[in-house]
């Protein structure tokens, strides 16, 4: 039995999940579903930053570009680790490709150049 | 230096009035201390902004640059890396400008939009006992630290407060490699987002004590320890319910406030409740032509309530500024009633009544379903249903001129549906 938080809506249903995935708790049918998903194969965005070059902007942002498994959320952060970005950057290049081969791209979510950050 | 509009701060609530005041006839000038636009946001690395402006989720940085991208290659001057530190009024507004590369500058401006953003309350706000070591500090630093600078304050964390700051620090904290211990919320319920509770916390089992507080800090120079305890209904702490945590960094998540106090030779009349301007629809204070929007107006918990609110200015203020026409004035007041904190605006120029009036409060306690009625001489006017009220959420209602029955004061009350 888990006891899980349904986040679907403000109501906030106490929603809880037992081995053979039957969900109570439950006021709508969607929180069954968020319920089977994350019991399942729970998946998360990942935002965070990586190390640049740039005197001006030490930090460039960026996302996984689609929810990746929870699981693998520290594995894909390691991989960031010893990224360097040297040249310019504009929103929604791919700063890591196929990130722990989940098949998501990580992007940057901030332009950065040379020329200074943002006009 | 001359100019029509000088807007103060290049934030989200500055960037959209600057969007929204653009005309051929005008000069506007957006001054910002920070070497970029974007405010806030760019500190905010995270995902959900937009869901109402754009329909999408974006990160702050992101959202932030829609805005910029539009405001290029319009005739607008931008001031990077340049400070407001006074402004007066005389028949124009007279404002001192500082920054490294040009020092003390003037200018004289006919209109000026206030959107200078908050700041975050501190320990000396609430007064936590204890000693006065290093690594406590605002949620919000610690975030533009890690996000901008790229250091992390500290391996062991706990976190005073429930904001949603505070939660989404939590998240970032432990993703860097830091240990959260816990969060303490004075209040018997959250103050953040479900969903920040159960992305941020529960996802990684971080703990939340409801009706806590943090009652001893111990640490000579650098923090050492702190103790938590318990809260009765009058808020204060039962003994016998301390806990210790052994920690070298103590988050703040307790509070923003709109930052105006540089304001203060303007001599605008304030809200004791929102800490900031006194607005009519038109979002402008009692001084003629000096405007107020975003968080430097009140706090809101979405980034798209300010970017409309910044809009709002930026369109009152421009007609203000090519039809010249506020002297006379005709105003009443938009009053809290029953179980309503605040609303903004908090008056009604029935001289200046064109457009609807976006009216944004706050309620005083949580409810399952309720109705929001705006009362005018004892008549109700408008009725609006609505679940899941909470304080945490800033409510919206728009009132059409033709909604209202006279020119009389109006009220707003919340009442219970059970
Ligand atoms: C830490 C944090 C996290 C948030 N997370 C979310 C979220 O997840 N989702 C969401 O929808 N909303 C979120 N918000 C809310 C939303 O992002 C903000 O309400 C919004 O961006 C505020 O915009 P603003 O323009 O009013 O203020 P700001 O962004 O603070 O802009 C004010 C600007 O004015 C400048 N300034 C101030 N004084 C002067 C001066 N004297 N001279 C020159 N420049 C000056 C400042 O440098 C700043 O750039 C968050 C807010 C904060 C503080």
């Amino acid at each position: 039995m888990k006891e899980l938080t349904c986040i679907v809506c403000p109501v906030g249903c106490h929603l809880s999940v037992d081995e053979s995935l039957k969900v109570v708790g439950n006021r709508c049918p969607r929180g069954e579903k968020y319920a089977i998903v994350e019991m399942t194969s729970p998946k998360r965005m990942i935002t965070t930053t990586v190390r640049t070059t740039f005197e001006d902007c030490p930090r460039l942002s960026v996302k996984t570009k689609e929810p990746v498994p929870k699981s693998l959320m520290f594995d894909i952060l390691a991989t960031l680790e010893g990224i360097v970005v040297e040249k310019n950057v504009k929103i929604g290049d791919v700063i890591v490709a196929d990130a722990c081969h989940t098949g998501v791209d990580i992007i940057a979510t901030k332009s950065i150049s040379s020329q200074g950050v943002n006009l | 230096m001359k100019t029509d509009l000088t807007i103060v701060g290049g934030g989200a609530a500055g960037l959209a009035a600057a969007l929204s005041a653009i005309d051929p006839q005008l000069n506007i000038l957006i001054i910002e201390r920070e070497p970029r636009l974007g405010g806030i946001l760019n500190q905010c690395i995270h995902n959900g902004f937009g869901l109402h402006m754009f329909q999408e989720e974006l990160t702050g940085p992101e959202y932030a640059n829609r805005f910029i991208e539009a405001l290029k290659d319009k005739h607008i001057d931008i001031l990077l890396g340049t400070t407001v530190i006074d402004i007066q009024k005389k028949t124009d507004f007279e404002i001192t400008l500082t920054s490294e590369a040009n020092g003390y500058q003037h200018l004289t401006s006919k209109a000026v939009i206030i959107a200078s953003g908050c700041y975050e309350r501190t320990r000396g706000a609430v007064q936590i006992p204890g000693e006065r070591p290093k690594g406590i500090m605002p949620a919000g630093s610690a975030q533009r630290y890690l996000n901008m600078e790229g250091y992390l304050v500290g391996k062991r964390v706990f976190i005073l407060g429930s904001g949603d700051i505070g939660l989404i620090m939590a998240r970032r904290m432990t993703l860097e490699g830091a240990q959260v211990l816990g969060v303490a919320e004075l209040m018997p319920y959250s103050n953040g987002l479900t969903r920040n509770i159960v992305q941020c916390l529960n996802d990684f089992d971080i703990p939340l004590y409801l009706s806590h507080t943090v009652t001893d800090i111990k640490g000579k120079d650098i923090l050492e320890q702190i103790t938590i305890q318990q809260v009765d209904d009058k808020f204060e702490p039962i003994p016998g319910t301390e806990k210790v945590f052994e920690v070298d960094t103590l988050l703040l998540s307790i509070g923003l406030i709109p930052d105006v106090g540089l304001f203060d030779s303007l001599q605008m009349k304030k809200s004791p409740i929102t800490k900031s301007a006194i607005v009519d629809q038109t979002l402008m204070t009692n001084v003629e032509g000096l405007f107020v929007c975003g968080n430097a107006l009140h706090v809101h918990d979405l980034v798209d309530w300010v970017s409309k609110e910044g809009e709002k200015a930026g369109k009152t203020a421009k007609a203000y500024l090519l039809e010249q026409k506020h002297e006379e004035k005709d105003l009443k007041s938009i009053a809290p009633g029953s179980n309503i904190r605040y609303v903004v605006p908090h008056l009604i120029d029935y001289n200046h009544l064109t457009e609807p009036i976006q009216c944004a409060f706050r309620v005083t306690k949580k409810m399952a379903q309720g109705q929001f009625k705006v009362v005018q001489n004892g008549e109700v006017i408008l009725l609006k249903k609505a679940k899941h009220i909470a304080p945490a959420e800033m409510e919206n209602l728009i009132i059409k001129p033709e909604d209202l029955k006279s020119k009389d004061p109006i009220e707003i009350h919340l009442e219970e549906i059970v």
